[in-house]
């Protein structure tokens, strides 16, 4: 019995996601009496040993080119194939694009137990039990796991992991993985680069149709660079193509959990809160009173975003370094 | 082409969430029931599928009588027959195998889900349903175009997107924009009423996870209005007050 954790990589680097999978997995195995192990897929040239920080006494690191572009099939066969090697019983993923479907094959693979959207650690003295977010953000349930391996996907900023001085044993590992994983072609990849991607983002700027449009950004971008936050935005926005489709946060979009949510001329349609309602602090700039936004938020600012994101610009540049 | 889409039926999306019998079942009273709003993108890319290429569109729900309404609107915007597996969807797991249970009867060329329930929010079912079957799966896919025995299709990626192209059949979790809505209009709702909906009932019975309680999340405190004149100090604040900077 062990506890294995998916430790994902993003050009060459493990994701801050996964850094609190590990430390929530070495907690998993603290409760459980058994080792942490964590496993990395694709080459890297990051100090794998020092993953030893967050808990885990092992990594498993299949250095292998050919799987340095995400594919969850090939993952999927490589993580049974580490459960196996491991004896896992407890498999704990951060919830990613990659994330979630290499969890729900990995499920079919082992026929394991899956909880998605896990927002505590479990509570195992009686069986084993998880709290996680439905109902996108409006609910949680604490869902009884049955005997047999379980697998857990985790939202952002459940944990904020503690650093101890461990380091971890490296171990290369190379399972056979089916050619039938490689049917699909990848034809075109567009991926940002160099920006601070929404999903591992603890601060966020986001855009409504109080934007007005495309063209009137730049001071929503700028206060996202002063506080290193990511850039978000509205459904009605990505349908207008004003920002791409990955931005678009909500209930047909991506739900996000950072520190602070920081909106800027969204309205606070019950869709879009259920996006952003796992937020710590959530912050809303609108001219409008009565827009729904202010009574799910944190702090509130009743004016107009084009005077006063500068500031909130000048402020940040002067007191934060 | 012939094409399975399944249909989770759940909450609408304004729903307000309740719960009763000891915070241990969903109160239903004056909650609006709909297909998901993923599975819905997934039926109208279904249909138009159907109309460009032939074929028939099944679609498939695991749930209780109640769900039937929704299953004819289903029928009405363009699928021709429809299976209710008669059955509370306990888990994931348990809903992928109904779903595999037939598709392994059927062989479809394209198996289309949401890329996920908006109850349970799991993502799962398309992926355990193409481990069962032995088929890929691929998701969230926005948009997809079918020539001959290949689908190209376009996946999104954090930070953007990508586009694979693969051999049928496939199990794919779509989202938007992959189709507008369709709504149903006055012919399609009546010949809806004649489409077959057949009723079978639930071959195995595992169902791993069980939810035994409900909580809602806690109350949210009173917002902090700052006056439009000292907006800056939401900076101080979130530094010294809120510790989040
Ligand atoms: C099934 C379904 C799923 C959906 N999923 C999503 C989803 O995932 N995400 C999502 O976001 N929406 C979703 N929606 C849409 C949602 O209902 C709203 O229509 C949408 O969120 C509104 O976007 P908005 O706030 O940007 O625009 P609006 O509602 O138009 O709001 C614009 C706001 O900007 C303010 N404003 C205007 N000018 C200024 C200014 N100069 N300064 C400050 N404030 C200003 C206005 O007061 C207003 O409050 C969904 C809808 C449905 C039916
Ligand atoms: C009374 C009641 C009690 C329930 N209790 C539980 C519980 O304890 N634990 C639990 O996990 N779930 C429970 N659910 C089931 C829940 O409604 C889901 O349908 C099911 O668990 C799959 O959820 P998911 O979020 O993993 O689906 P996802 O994997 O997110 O769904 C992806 C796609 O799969 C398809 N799909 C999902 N569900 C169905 C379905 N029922 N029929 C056809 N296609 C479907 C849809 O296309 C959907 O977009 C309960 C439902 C009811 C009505």
């Amino acid at each position: 019995m062990s506890v294995l954790i998916f430790a994902e990589l993003d050009q060459g680097e493990v994701k801050v996601a996964s850094l609190e999978a590990l430390y929530y997995g070495a907690n998993v195995a603290q409760e459980l009496q058994t080792s942490a192990t964590a496993l990395v897929i694709g080459t890297t040239s990051a100090d794998l040993a020092s993953l030893g920080q967050y808990g885990v006494t092992k990594v498993l690191h299949v250095s292998d080119e050919k799987l340095n572009a995400a594919n969850a099939l090939a993952y999927a066969s490589v993580l049974a194939a580490a459960v196996e090697l491991e004896q896992a019983s407890v498999i704990v993923i951060a919830k990613s694009s990659l994330g979630d479907t290499l969890a729900a094959r990995s499920a079919g693979k082992l026929k394991a137990g899956l909880v998605s959207n896990v927002t505590e650690l479990p509570d195992t003295s009686n069986g084993f039990r998880v709290k996680h977010s439905i109902y996108t953000g409006k609910a949680f349930a604490i869902t009884e796991m049955r005997e047999g391996r379980k697998i857990l996907t985790l939202k952002k900023n459940v944990v904020s992991p503690e650093l101890s001085q461990a380091t971890a044993s490296v171990e290369s590992f190379s399972p056979s993985i089916p050619e039938t994983d490689f049917v699909a072609k990848v034809i075109q990849t567009e991926k940002a680069t160099g920006e601070i991607s929404l999903s591992d983002a603890d601060i966020i700027v986001s855009g409504g149709r109080g934007m007005k449009g495309p063209e009137h950004w730049k001071p929503l971008e700028e206060l996202a660079e002063a506080l290193h936050a990511a850039t978000g935005c509205s459904k009605p926005v990505s349908d207008l193509d004003w920002r791409p489709h990955h931005e678009h946060i909500g209930q047909t979009g991506l739900k996000v959990s950072p520190n602070v949510y920081i909106a800027c001329g969204i309205s606070g349609a019950i869709q879009h809160l259920a996006g952003v309602n796992g937020s710590k602090v959530i912050v809303v700039i609108n001219k409008d009173p009565e827009a729904p936004f202010f009574k799910a938020a944190d702090y509130g600012i009743v004016g107009d975003v084009f005077d006063i994101l500068p500031r909130l610009t000048k402020a940040a540049r002067e007191q934060l370094v | 082409m012939k094409i399975l889409v399944c249909l989770s039926i759940v909450p609408d999306t304004t729903a307000k969430i309740s719960f009763t019998d000891g915070d241990t079942k969903l109160n239903k009273t004056g909650v609006q029931f709909i297909a998901g709003p993923y599975d819905d993108y997934a039926l109208s890319r279904a249909v138009d599928l159907k109309e460009q290429l032939g074929g028939t569109v099944t679609v498939l729900n695991v749930g209780d009588a109640d769900g039937e309404p929704i299953i004819r609107k289903a029928l009405a915007v363009g699928a021709d027959d429809a299976i209710r597996v008669n059955a509370e969807p306990r888990d994931a797991y348990f809903v992928a195998e109904q779903i595999a249970a037939i598709a392994q009867r059927e062989s479809y060329d394209l198996i289309l889900m949401g890329r996920e329930s908006i109850d349970f929010n799991g993502g799962q079912v398309h992926g355990i349903v193409g481990e069962m079957l032995g088929l890929p799966s691929y998701s969230p896919v926005m948009k997809l175009e079918i020539t001959g025995h290949t689908a190209q299709l376009t996946r999104e990626i954090e930070g953007g997107k990508e586009l694979l192209e693969a051999p049928l059949p496939l199990v794919l979790g779509c989202q938007e924009p992959i189709a507008e809505w369709k709504i149903p209009n006055m012919r399609g709702i009546m010949t809806a009423r004649t489409k077959p909906l057949n009723v079978v009932e639930p071959t195995g019975q595992d169902s791993l996870t069980q939810a035994t309680r409900f909580e809602l999340p806690p109350a949210k405190g009173a917002v902090k209005m700052i006056p439009a004149a000292e907006a800056e100090t939401l900076i101080t604040l979130l530094r010294t007050e809120a510790k989040v900077l």
